[in-house]
């Protein structure tokens, strides 16, 4: 399904986003976002070219072990201590097209759920072999991969005894800036999901089960690496057949 | 009974947490070896075009407390108001100008800071010229959702009383929260979160 070579980039404005599926602003249970959260209703506006333009980013960019967290920050010949896992998956828009040349960027704590970051303060131990993010490009079938350890659960100073779901953090640009998202995954089985109150900052069970990265038999390596795949979906273009014209266009 | 709309849903935002700068800024919080620089650290190089100018600004949260922890993100057009992205039909953009810069909030003081150019202007869907401006995109420990605002110029009061962004804010009081000052070269934006001075933030 990758685009013809021939075929105009697209320039619709983007699908209005549903924020009744999106997390609202003030989600007291998450307690940092109640003096984090917008009182007053955002501006809402049409996309102008200011949004359904945005940053495309080169494959010459990506360096050679950029999405292989086990090894990219281990000294040579070492590597990160943990559950072996490959993640993968597509980005596609709400109308199920492949996102191409999408950049994904991913962070996690370890194995044992401590982060390399100097404000974290949790006795779990540091990987000396692990630096704990990485980066990747979709291909023209939208699909990424990259290989780590399955992040340790952690706790966090919210209620007195909060941890949070063992979990991957991913920032994803599309080809627009209005699709701009960052988002956290969430490991199949996990009973720690349903518990944290940063998952229940959002409303609808589906949306949750949106974040929750399947097993991926299938694409298990044997006597190396499980497999987790988990799709992305950025908000859709409208089509630009009967689109208002933009200025110059 | 009608046919089924087969759309998918857009994947839900998390908050991007503390601990942010981990992924989008390693260098910044001393995980250094893994890229060599950070992304969206450079906008403009020794041959971009346009007046150069510094955009800073610090964000603060419902009790006038410094959020320290953020990460911003500016996207721009050109001194020629062009975007340096495909989906710009117009022309091409500047080949030395990014157009997009990243930035952390400083854990001292707070600030973000870009050095760029000053952009120029570009049209709204109706063809009306847009005031110079630059959009702002802010994710943090608290944020659920990336919250988007526009940083416009002081010294650009006719092209502002007639923005159509601009134009649509109600209370026209709050047309300022998205207005930089001008010292200089350096324009700069205090942004609040929240509260009698609260920033606006769009839906776009």
């Amino acid at each position: 399904m990758s685009d013809n070579s021939n075929q105009r980039p697209e320039t619709g404005a983007f699908f209005a986003r549903d924020r009744e599926w999106h997390s609202p602003a003030l989600t007291p249970g998450y307690k940092t976002s109640v003096l984090r959260s917008p009182q007053r209703a955002l501006l809402s506006l049409d996309g102008t070219i200011s949004e359904i333009t945005g940053p495309v980013f080169g494959h010459s960019m990506i360096g050679e072990l950029d999405n292989d967290l086990i090894r990219n920050y281990a000294r040579p010949g070492e590597s990160a201590i943990g559950e072996r896992i490959v993640v993968h998956g597509r980005v596609l828009d709400e109308r199920g097209r492949p996102v191409r040349g999408a950049l994904l960027e991913f962070w996690q704590a370890n194995a044992g759920g401590r982060y390399r970051h100097k404000k974290e303060t949790y006795l779990a131990a540091i990987d000396p072999n692990f630096g704990g993010c990485g980066r990747a490009i979709s291909d023209d079938d939208g699909h990424y991969a990259f290989r780590t350890v399955k992040p340790g659960a952690y706790p966090w100073p919210n209620g007195v005894n909060d941890w949070r779901p063992a979990h991957i953090h991913f920032s994803v640009f599309g080809h627009g800036f209005a699709q701009r998202l960052i988002t956290q995954m969430y490991f199949e089985g996990d009973p720690m999901i349903w518990k944290c109150p940063i998952v229940n900052t959002i409303p609808d069970r589906r949306a949750i089960e949106q974040l929750i990265a399947p097993l991926d038999w299938g694409q298990t390596i044997p006597m190396d690496s499980r497999a987790y795949k988990f799709d992305i979906v950025l908000r859709g273009r409208r089509s630009t057949i009967f689109e208002n014209r933009l200025e110059g266009n | 009974m009608t046919q089924e709309l087969h759309r998918l849903k857009e994947t839900p935002s998390q908050t991007a947490g503390p601990y942010v700068h981990i992924g989008l800024t390693p260098n910044f919080c001393e995980i250094g070896g893994i890229y060599d620089v950070d992304l969206g650290t450079e906008m403009v190089n020794e041959q971009t075009v346009g007046e150069r100018i510094t955009i800073c600004g610090r964000i603060f949260d419902g009790a006038d407390v410094l959020v320290r922890d953020a990460v911003v993100e500016i996207w721009q057009a050109d001194n020629a108001g062009l975007y340096n992205s495909p989906s710009e039909m117009r022309g091409t953009a500047d080949p030395n100008f990014t157009g997009w810069g990243r930035c952390p909030t400083n854990s001292e003081d707070g600030y973000f800071r870009f050095e760029t150019v000053k952009p120029g202007r570009v049209p709204f869907r109706d063809g009306r010229l847009m005031a110079p401006h630059v959009t702002l995109w802010i994710v943090a420990r608290g944020i659920n959702i990336g919250l988007h605002t526009r940083l416009y110029f002081c010294d650009e009061k006719e092209a502002n009383a007639a923005d159509p962004l601009l134009l649509r804010i109600e209370h026209r009081q709050r047309v300022e929260t998205m207005v930089a000052q001008r010292d200089g070269s350096v324009y700069s934006l205090d942004i609040h979160l929240q509260g009698p001075k609260e920033t606006v933030f769009l839906d776009i």
